[in-house]
């Protein structure tokens, strides 16, 4: 029998495992949630930025759902950090299955994207471009 | 067709038919445990969709030429047949032709719902309502103005029948249940709840899309006023469902789509309807798919549906008892040595339903995870999402060990 699962490489089990930036930062610029109702995940990220009201200084998530979708709010965490609140915007699909680094079945996807959605909708509310209270991963797909 | 005498079915043999089930996937050949979702089509209901299409291909009712009679006369005694393997005496006017359970539902609610009910009125439905009835009738409801119940379902997943005894009253005006649970695999006492519900004046909709592919069933012996089932999950074709409905309702009853094939006489001004069943199948119906469905019940008929209900016991059994084997699988449903039906849904406590279906499918393993269109039945047990298995006439003991190194190998990789 084949052992495994290419969308189950060490890394994302790694950062499911051990989440990286889970928990809190409590005096987050912004603060947004989001949920993927077919699989039930959730996460909640919270983004301080810089001085300059544009650069991500810092990030934390908090969540709960399947592997693809905590493993890849762990990652965007860190990738986040230093980048401006236009490089998030510019953020894709492509981009966060390039971060995870396997390749994302089809019914997956919504999984995987979940807290980069989450952190662009939060911006977007934050500069006064959008008004929702949650992210759905139906809505814009 | 004569029923087989009572024998285990022969799977090997079975297995011949349906020749998707030799299909590899890196090497693995497939296990194919989601049935309760849908069904394979053996070759011979193949065979009869394309035999139809290849020597009979007309429009029904109405043509006057060869093609036509064939394609009408074949069409007309498939609904006789379904309605017999069901229980019903009256032919094919208690069997209408739908689109699947959902639309068989839909029909009701709108053809019967929506002109019968009013404030101050009750519909009934259960915990474990699967969402083809819960928002159907939830929708009427509120259409309506008529109030949503639910019968409690206890800790092992069978109904609370001092409930349902409780919050059926006079008011209640539709009890809508499902036979067999899609998630629980419950078998709730259909006839119990249908003289309940008949004791108070009330309708009874029974929801057979996990009953009937099954187990023998019998709407006269359960005293059901509807019955719904779909044609796919019982080795039929898709886009096809049937509704058992009682004659004197059926025929009290507004049509639910208009147009060609469903009337009887049209003026520019008024209308009158066809008999039954036809006045409910509007437009040009499913006719390929009521004779091929006609075939896969004598396919069902041939194996006998006392020997599947067995053989799929059996299969839960030996799953369920497989999976308690650990301690970090809870199941949902019934306890061991309880009726079940053939299928197991379940959770890993490390792994997530979805990660174990993927996992699962690496191995070729094909199984369902997601709520099974019982959110709120989720809800209740606390979970976003569950895995399931589900079985049928092909199925074997070794395809469950199959799932059972699945699990295992899942659980090596999260641990």
């Amino acid at each position: 029998m084949g052992m495994g699962s290419d969308m189950y490489r060490q890394q994302i089990l790694d950062h499911y495992k051990n989440p990286r930036n889970y928990g809190e930062i409590e005096d987050a610029t912004y603060t947004h949630v989001g949920e993927n109702p077919m699989c039930g995940d959730e996460i909640r990220m919270d983004v301080k930025l810089d001085e300059d009201d544009e650069t991500i200084e810092a990030v934390a998530f908090q969540g709960d759902g399947c592997a693809i979708s905590q493993a890849s709010a762990s990652m965007l965490s860190g990738e986040l950090r230093g980048k401006t609140l236009s490089e998030l915007q510019e953020m894709d699909t492509d981009t966060v299955t390039e971060m995870l680094g396997v390749d994302i079945s089809p019914m997956r996807v919504k999984c995987a994207v979940l807290a980069e959605k989450v952190a662009q909708d939060g911006a977007e509310i934050y500069l006064g471009e959008k008004d929702i209270d949650k992210t759905t991963t139906e809505d814009d797909d | 067709m004569k029923a087989r005498e009572s024998a285990p079915l022969d799977v090997e043999t079975i297995r011949e038919d349906f020749p998707i089930l030799q299909r590899e996937f890196d090497g693995e050949q497939v296990v194919y445990l989601d049935n309760a979702a849908t069904t394979h089509t053996p070759d011979p209901v193949v065979d009869a969709i394309a035999h139809y299409y290849r020597h009979t291909n007309a429009n029904v009712h109405r043509g006057l030429h060869h093609l036509s009679q064939e394609a009408s006369i074949a069409y007309e005694d498939a609904h006789d047949k379904l309605a017999e393997f069901v229980g019903a005496s009256g032919g094919r006017e208690e069997m209408v032709f739908t689109k699947n359970t959902t639309e068989s539902e839909n029909l009701v609610a709108y053809a019967w719902g929506l002109n019968e009910l009013g404030p101050g009125d009750e519909i009934v439905l259960t915990e474990m309502e699967h969402h083809a009835s819960l928002v159907t009738w939830q929708q009427i409801g509120k259409k309506t103005g008529a109030d949503v119940k639910y019968i409690r379902v206890d800790e092992d997943g069978r109904l609370d029948m001092d409930h349902a005894k409780e919050i059926i009253t006079d008011d209640t005006e539709m009890v809508s249940v499902l036979h067999v649970s899609n998630t629980l695999g419950t078998v709730n006492p259909v006839g119990d709840l249908a003289d309940i519900a008949h004791d108070h004046g009330s309708l009874i909709f029974v929801d057979g899309a996990q009953a009937v592919p099954n187990q023998p069933v019998d709407v006269e012996a359960i005293d059901a006023d509807f019955y719904a089932f779909s044609g796919h999950k019982m080795l039929g074709p898709t886009g096809i469902g049937g509704l058992y409905g009682k004659k004197h309702l059926l025929e009290e009853m507004e049509p639910f789509n208009y147009g060609g094939m469903m009337i009887e006489k049209v003026t520019y001004e008024e209308a009158s309807w066809h008999d039954l069943p036809w006045k409910f199948e509007a437009g040009t119906p499913v006719i390929a798919q009521g004779i091929a469905l006609a075939e896969a019940v004598d396919y069902l008929e041939d194996l006998g549906m006392d020997n599947i209900q067995r053989h799929e016991e059996q299969l839960a059994a030996y799953a369920q008892d497989r999976l308690t084997e650990f301690d970090d699988i809870e199941i949902y449903g019934p306890p061991v040595g309880e009726e079940r039906a053939g299928l197991v849904a379940f959770n890993l406590d490390s792994v997530h339903a979805h990660d174990l279906a993927s996992i699962l499918n690496d191995f070729a393993v094909a199984t369902r995870a997601g709520d099974h269109c019982t959110q709120p039945l989720h809800d209740k047990l606390g979970v976003a999402a569950s895995a399931r298995a589900s079985f049928y006439v092909y199925n074997t003991r070794e395809e469950i060990d199959r799932l059972i190194d699945g699990i295992d190998a899942a659980r090596e990789l999260f641990a």
